[in-house]
């Protein structure tokens, strides 16, 4: 058996590892998008900006300093993380009184504004950034050749998303984070520094989108616009899990990515698409989402 | 300011957004003394506690906690001087189960009791510790947020209304355990509606009314001045 429904096996497998791929991305930054949406009740337009500074960081510091994918993946999201911190301090708090739009409103400036600077120094044609040679090449695994990269992609997403859920659903700074998510003040009033934790929240949430950029630099074509393409994409994904949900993010997210794997197999023409059309089913049926919460 | 008073309160003023809450509230309290504020819905006794832990919004006049200016504080450092506060809604979290509410406050001094001595104080917390905070019974849930703030070695206690919407039963056993706290010295704000159960643990009861202390009545005075604050108080 070499086929199903007519597609070779093959392509089938390596169509469902990409979608795997693209779902991994897609969870951590919803991951991100819905640790933010809990604890600052912001919806971070700016999320993709930030994703796509995080590819761009791991060129520049290929570039100017020399330092290779590894030093990248730890160097570039704690560079955006910084600079989350600093767009928290300066901007986002002054915003938590007032309604979501606010907050959408200015992050999505700021999408624009970081984009237009990186467009402006580096043009729109997109930078190549290489794979680390230790993770070029294929395994051979008998049915198909996996690439190691993309193997690389989905175990290094799988470990970031569940030591996120790990840390905030089985540790006492966890248990610090959802207490200031459910009820800020009193968390406060119980000596619990939750503007810090707001800021640091911040920083982790956008720090991941960093982290799934460098992920991505060896995937893709490396510039301004490459978060903007798929934002759009992780916003619907948010929807349907349900924001605010952890777990519902990240699985969502593998989900989505495997639906849509299969649908560039079976049927090419629905694969931009499929992902709107499961957000408008899902919103028809039950419109907190898969796993969201009335809030 | 004498030696041993713990929290004095002058002249505070509190606002939410532009309503003006509080016009003045003055009163003290000395180190291991229980005192109660009495008053109607809305006199501004809960505002009070809330305007203490700096969870109002603007605030003027003195707050001393300790010998500490704290009116300009942000509420997390408040609570590090050694405030536990337990709000009239409890304040219990769902998405924390019993035991990770119990544990949640850091520790903000030395002298906290030890879990296993909540545990034995509060038998059902041990029974349900594993369940979500907010499936836990309204008694379980005041019981938790009492249990929550001693663990935390806090030496001064802002309560809420712990005894609203309970069973006798309920509030005969959180008035025991009031008790007992007065006797380890802890010093206690009673916030209570419940004039029978304040009156037997407070050494003293401020009358709040329209955000001010209209009067004020000492243990020993309470037979002869049960007149008047029976009408203050519109029972």
């Amino acid at each position: 058996m070499t086929d199903f429904f007519g597609i070779p096996l093959p392509a089938l497998f390596g169509q469902l590892v990409l979608g795997l791929v693209n779902g991994c991305f897609y969870a951590v930054l919803s991951l991100g998008l819905a640790v933010i949406f809990g604890m600052l009740n912001i919806i971070n337009f700016a999320h993709g900006a930030l994703y796509m500074v995080g590819a761009m960081l791991a060129w520049l510091i290929l570039e100017y300093l020399g330092l290779g994918y590894w030093w990248s993946l730890l160097l570039a999201p704690l560079g955006v993380g910084l600079i989350g911190i600093l767009i928290e301090r300066l901007l986002l708090r002054w915003l938590y009184q007032l309604d979501h739009l606010y907050g959408l409103l200015l992050t999505f400036g700021l999408a624009l504004m970081v984009e237009g600077l990186f467009r402006d120094l580096y043009g729109v044609a997109g930078l190549p950034y290489a794979i680390p040679d230790e993770l070029s090449g294929a395994i051979g695994l008998g049915f198909m050749f996996l690439p190691k990269y993309r193997a690389w992609v989905i175990f290094a997403s799988l470990a970031v998303c569940l030591g996120t859920w790990f840390a905030i659903e089985k540790t006492r700074l966890g248990a610090y984070l959802r207490a200031a998510t459910e009820n800020p003040k009193l968390t406060q009033a119980f000596g619990i520094n939750v503007p810090l934790m707001v800021m640091l929240t911040y920083g982790f949430g956008v720090g991941l989108a960093g982290l799934a950029g460098v992920l991505a630099a060896p995937t893709t074509q490396v510039g301004p616009l490459m978060g903007s393409n798929l934002i759009i994409t992780v916003f619907a994904v948010v929807v349907i899990g349900g924001m605010g949900s952890i777990l519902g993010s990240v699985l969502t997210g593998l989900g989505l990515g495997l639906i849509e794997g299969l649908t560039k197999v079976f049927y090419p023409e629905a694969s931009a698409t499929v992902v709107f059309i499961i957000m408008a089913i899902v919103l028809m049926v039950r419109p907190t989402g898969l796993f969201g919460r009335e809030k | 300011m004498s030696a041993t008073e713990y929290l004095r309160v002058s002249d505070l003023h509190a606002f939410y957004g532009e309503s003006h809450i509080l016009h003045g509230i003055d009163f003290s309290v000395r180190r291991g003394e229980c005192i109660s504020l009495l008053g109607r819905n809305g006199a501004g006794r809960s505002t009070t506690l809330r305007a203490i832990m700096g969870l109002t919004g603007k605030r003027s006049g003195s707050i001393m906690l300790n010998g500490r200016e704290v009116i300009g504080m942000a509420p997390h450092r408040i609570a590090r001087l050694g405030a536990g506060y337990c709000p009239e809604e409890r304040g219990i979290y769902a998405s924390l189960s019993c035991e990770e509410n119990l544990m949640l406050p850091p520790r903000l001094g030395s002298g906290g009791m030890r879990i296993d001595e909540l545990y034995e104080m509060f038998p059902n917390l041990w029974e349900r510790r594993n369940s979500q905070g907010t499936r836990l019974s309204g008694g379980e849930q005041q019981m938790l947020a009492l249990a929550r703030i001693l663990r935390t070695g806090a030496r001064l206690l802002l309560l809420d209304e712990i005894s609203e919407g309970l069973a006798p039963v309920i509030v005969q056993k959180l008035g025991e355990i009031i008790a007992q706290l007065k006797r380890r010295d802890y010093t206690i704000v009673l916030v209570e509606q419940n004039f029978r159960f304040a009156a037997p643990l407070a050494d003293r009861m401020f009358i709040v009314e329209h955000g001010q202390i209209a009067g004020e009545i000492a243990q020993h005075e309470l037979n002869d001045k049960l007149g008047y604050l029976q009408e203050m108080l519109g029972v």
